[in-house]
């Protein structure tokens, strides 16, 4: 069982440092947690409690409240079918029995060979490609029967590495904390950025004067 | 008083009401006589608007709305309604929504009879229901502690116990986990609620969520009866209702008093019921012959014993008898054997502390505070041990202000204690050095000296506490709580402390934590060399209580530690032990064994068995709290009543009756022949306690007990209104039909007239600072002895292997392992790490624990625990006049 890694923990303490409160990084840190290992291990969530300075009881009961948030071994993909309305329009009940029987599980089970955890899920927000799929957050569609087996066979082949991470990984964009500008630089930025407007905002007053 | 132009007025079901702005609806209703139910509303935590039961009408601009009463404060001109069509619609609806998944168990469960759900259901519910559907199953119950079982399809999720553990304990070991239909009350996986306080949650559950193991299927809540009471097992004096069936005690719950206990209770007081019957307990009393103890009749014993002492006393004189302990006793049975001791035997050798404790004279000279003031206070300095493990209820009234900012904590403490992280200084403390700490303390903040210059800590802490305190003048409110920090050093340094802190700030209160029970009541009683009842000096009062009593003691007596060791020297002829283990409590178990082997006879006054047992040659059976009547002084000085409930188990007897009946046998009258005549001396002689009409005639109406010294203002004599659904248990079993009441209640008033306090002993001026004397014999010891060498620490925690916990099987699993608690840097100075299996040796024993370490630890010092190990950090304690004890540590 997995406590976070040394390099992780580290990288933790500086995503705590960036809250006023230390249990406001509650939640980030059960994603970096859950990047690690693919789901909430107790022991990364002892780790998370250490780090908060909250009990590990309150940051199981936080964890529990999210669906993203996995407390049990899931598959090395999370497949998510939607079911709302737009896609369940679409079909997307008909391909979850589909899936259901094409895996050999019902929704929220595992494969026996550790591949693919099938989750129904609600709306994904990806209406325009219903029905729907989310693997490890990465998205999918519109599919069909066919193109849903075929989804499966390429992931399970190895195929679509590139676009979808291991699971609990939100972003592959390894990014530094604390971040790169500091606040000051910031707050620079921004009144350039004012400035520019206002400048902007003055040119066009005076070209709709000359008209 | 906020002036009556502050108030706003609202109409409460019609009725116009004032009241202050922020108060909450459901507290306005109620006033105004409209009770709303409620199940997650409770006054003494913060509202979370949860159960959706207190829903009201509330006018608004937009027209009514329903709103929920114990989330919703008043304004100017509001309008409510607690019973028009649409609440009661909402209240329906609310309660066929909470019974949607509560299994319909009540037959079986513990809350059944008692239950807020089955009462308002009831008064507000739907009366039937339209659920077809399979409810929700869980495995039920199971153990979320040693003492505490969760059945979750009974919970209506209301937060009381997770916010109770979370904002009034601080241990948010318990949580909701998961959302809408699947959520449930669960702990951490394998972190069970190790809580001291874990207890109140099944007070303060609507339902049968929580039950405690001790209580399941004990009794049903119209078979109970029950009387008002005071826990005895701290000084904190909690108020509890002593609840029997069938004349066993099978319950107590915290009763809600303002000025003590806000009916929250700590574990110990709770199930300390249990050690009642215990296979420990002495029944009857008991000679030794030919080595084994052999019971006998209540007149062989007393016999025998009024023989060995009278033997004694014509012998060697008085000065051969000596008395030990008192704490158990209540104040009445103090009393009456503070007279057996000082009149009839004419010996001062008393002394209800066993060498632990904290000089008699500065417990009640300095001006006490009480629980209110500290409460009240925006400053307070607390000294000495973890408040958590000495006094926990006085630490879980402190805790919840600490941590919202509205008191600021200065700490001296010698590692990190339950309030360390909340103070805003925390002063590391060696044995020896809190003199010098706080003298570098009062010099920072006078400005007199750069913050702790020269006495080698961390300055930072002391920067803290002075900006903390600000100014020596302008702390009007201050409250200093004090204990000894170390169990087995002497209390000079203490006392140079505290002595420095009164000079200072001339306002401020003091507040001694004893441990030990009924410690206070001892000591007001006169069980300790030197003084006599009603907190007088034997050099002030000798010549009135020689003109009272016939007579008194020829000269001061010892205390503890001079009686031991004239017993081992055999100067000391015959020890009376009082309800004390001095094997067990007293700090050089060595020295306490050699006594009791050496004294002639030792005549054994206690309910519970315990080390000290195998030296007793006389065991004279005492009752239990629950089988006793009397009062209770606690930390405060206040004055509260201990119940009988139940008949006395086996032939035991309250102690003041074998008092009586030992100086009868003696030859003597004590002058009285009942409680009711104990209690009437005292408030006749006793000087503090003048002017009370008897300490026995505290009923039930006088919530909040009497503060000594008792002074001829009125007290308001108003219980509070019952709140149901605060005090379920206590209504309820109210309501089916035992009252809850003290014991007899003698007289209906409390106070004397005045003249008559007048009239008798105002002459006596109480003890006062001047009585406090430096013991230059024993000076503080703070240098180091040798390289490796470190100075041993010893604190307390809440259960230790002592007579009660001892007795009960429940508590001893709650003893904790011993642990070394070490500042890292030593730690890896010796090669030793965290968690880690070290023994400790002393110069003649060693003992192991588990290391912790403690950045707060000195790093020239070891902390450990006291007396929670078969091998215990007694036997490093080689002698105890020495007031620095020093060990290696090797792993």
């Amino acid at each position: 069982m997995a406590h976070l890694s040394k390099e992780l923990y580290e990288k933790c303490k500086s995503v705590v440092a960036l809250y006023p409160e230390a249990r406001s990084a509650l939640i980030p840190l059960c994603h970096m947690a859950q990047g690690q290992d693919g789901w909430l291990t107790s022991e990364a969530m002892e780790d998370i409690a250490e780090l908060t300075g909250v009990t590990p009881a309150e940051v199981r009961g936080t964890a529990s409240f999210y669906d993203m948030l996995h407390l049990e071994p899931v598959g090395k993909h999370v497949v998510a079918l939607c079911t709302n309305i737009a896609c369940m329009l679409n079909g997307s009940m008909e391909l979850l029995e589909h899936a259901e029987e094409k895996l050999g599980i019902s929704a929220g089970g595992t494969t026996s060979d550790g591949e693919f955890t099938l989750e129904e899920s609600e709306c994904l927000a990806g209406c325009d490609k219903s029905p729907c799929v989310q693997v490890n957050h990465r998205f999918f569609g519109p599919l069909d029967d066919k193109g849903f087996d075929q989804l499966l066979d390429d992931l399970k082949a190895g195929k679509l590495r590139d676009d979808v991470p291991s699971h609990g990984v939100l972003s592959r964009v390894d990014r530094k904390f604390p971040l790169a500008l500091s606040p000051s630089e910031i707050a620079a930025e921004r009144v350039e950025m004012e400035t520019a407007k206002s400048q902007r905002d003055e040119k066009r007053k005076i070209s709709e004067g000359a008209n | 008083m906020p002036e009556a132009a502050d108030k706003i007025s609202v109409t409460v079901d019609g009725k116009e009401v004032k009241a202050d702005p922020g108060e909450l609806i459901i507290e306005v209703a109620e006033r105004a006589g409209a009770f709303v139910p409620r199940f997650c509303y409770h006054p003494r935590m913060k509202p979370v608007g949860m159960c959706r039961m207190c829903l009201v009408e509330v006018s608004s601009p937009r027209g009514p709305s329903l709103q929920p009463a114990c989330f919703v404060s008043v304004a100017d001109g509001m309008e409510i309604s607690t019973e028009s069509e649409s609440v009661q619609k909402a209240q329906s609806g609310v309660l066929e929504y909470l019974l949607l998944n509560h299994p319909l168990d009540c037959p079986v469960c513990d809350k059944g009879g008692e239950c807020p759900l089955q009462d308002q259901t009831l008064a507000y519910g739907p009366g039937e229901s339209r659920q077809v559907e399979e409810k929700r199953h869980f495995a039920k119950p199971i153990p979320i502690s040693t003492l505490v079982e969760l059945d979750r399809e009974r919970c209506i999720q209301c937060a009381r116990c997770t916010r109770f553990a979370n904002e009034i304990a601080g241990e948010a070991l318990i949580d909701f986990f998961g959302r809408g239909e699947d959520t449930e009350v669960a702990i951490f996986p394998g972190k069970p609620f190790d809580s001291y306080f874990a207890g109140n949650t099944v007070q303060i559950c609507p339902v049968g969520a929580l039950t405690a193991t001790p209580y399941r299927f004990k009794a049903r809540p119209w078979d109970l009866e029950q009387v008002e009471s005071t826990c005895t097992l701290c000084s904190v004096g909690c108020r509890v209702a002593v609840q029997s069936s069938a004349n066993e005690v099978v319950r107590h719950l915290g009763i809600d008093i303002d000025s003590v206990n806000h009916s929250w209770l700590c574990d110990k007081g709770r199930f300390g019921y249990l050690a009642m019957r215990s296979e420990t307990r002495l029944l009857e009393p008991s000679l030794r012959e030919s080595g084994e103890l052999v019971e006998v009749s209540w007149s062989d014993a007393l016999e025998k014993a009024a023989a060995l002492i009278s033997e004694a006393k014509l012998a060697h004189g008085p000065q051969a008898i000596g008395f030990l302990g008192g704490a158990r006793l209540t104040n009445e049975s103090a009393y009456a054997w503070a007279k057996v001791a000082k009149a009839v035997v004419a010996t001062d050798n008393t002394d209800a502390q066993l060498g632990d404790g904290i000089p008699a004279e500065l417990v009640l000279s300095l001006p006490r505070a009480t629980i209110g003031d500290a409460c009240r206070a925006k400053k307070v300095i607390v000294i000495g041990e973890d408040l958590k493990e000495i006094a926990p209820v006085l630490f879980l009234r402190l805790r919840p202000l600490i941590a919202e900012g509205k008191i600021d904590l200065v700490e001296f403490s010698t590692h990190e204690t339950s309030l360390s992280n909340l103070a805003k200084a925390s002063i590391p403390l060696v044995p020896g050095e809190l003199g010098t700490r706080v003298r570098a303390l009062i010099d920072s903040i006078k400005g007199t000296k750069d913050a702790g210059e020269g006495i080698g800590i961390d300055i930072q802490e002391i920067k803290n506490a002075t900006q903390t305190l600000g100014s020596l003048e302008n702390n009007p409110d201050l409250v200093v709580i004090y204990s000894n920090s170390s169990a087995i050093e002497n209390t000079e340094d203490l006392k140079a402390g505290i002595l420095a802190l009164e000079e200072s700030f001339k306002n401020a209160k003091f507040m001694p934590v004893l441990k030990r029970s009924n410690i206070f009541g001892a000591l007001d009683m006169g069980l300790s060399p030197n003084l006599l009842p009603g907190r007088v000096t034997f050099g002030a009062a000798k010549e009135y209580y020689k003109k009272q009593w016939g007579s008194v003691p020829e000269k001061s007596g010892m205390g503890t530690l001079e009686m031991l060791h004239a017993a081992a020297e055999s100067k000391i002829k015959v020890l009376v032990l009082l309800g004390c283990d001095p094997i067990a409590d007293f700090p050089d178990a060595k020295l306490a064994k050699e006594a009791l082997s050496k004294v002639d006879s030792v005549i054994f006054v206690d309910s519970l068995a315990n080390t000290s047992l195998d030296y007793a040659d006389i065991v004279l059976a005492a009752s239990m709290d629950s089988e006793r009547e009397g009062s209770f002084t606690n930390l405060e000085g206040r004055i509260s009543r201990i119940s009988k409930k139940v008949s006395a188990s086996g032939s035991s007897w309250p102690d003041w009756a074998i008092a009586i009946e030992l100086a009868d046998a003696l030859g003597d009258d004590l002058g009285f022949g009942s409680l009711d005549d104990i209690a009437k001396e005292i408030a006749r002689l006793a000087p503090a306690y003048q002017g009370l009409r008897s300490t026995l005639s505290l009923n039930s109406e006088v919530d909040e007990g009497i503060l000594l010294p008792v002074k001829a203002t009125k007290v308001e004599l108003k219980r509070k209104q019952g709140d149901p659904m605060v005090h379920l248990g206590l209504i309820s079993v109210e309501h089916q039909g035992a009252p809850l009441k003290s014991g007899a209640s003698n007289e209906p008033g409390v106070y004397s007239d005045e003249k008559q306090q007048q009239d008798i002993g105002s002459t006596i001026s109480l003890i006062s600072k001047s009585d406090i004397k430096s013991d230059t014999t024993s000076k503080p010891e703070t240098a180091a002895s040798g390289a490796k060498s470190l100075r041993l620490v010893v604190t307390r925690k809440l259960f230790d292997r002592g007579t009660h916990v001892d007795s009960s099987l429940f508590f001893r699993d709650l003893v904790p392992e011993q642990e070394v608690r070490i500042h890292p840097e030593t730690a890896s100075s010796l090669g030793i790490s965290s968690g880690e299996k070290v023994s400790i040796s002393g110069e003649t024993c060693k003992v192991s624990g588990q290391v912790i370490l403690d950045n707060r630890v000195d790093q020239s010092g070891v902390v450990l625990i006291w007396n929670v190990s078969e091998e215990d950090v007694r036997s490093l304690v080689s002698n105890s006049e020495k007031s620095a004890h020093w060990v290696e540590v090797e792993s």
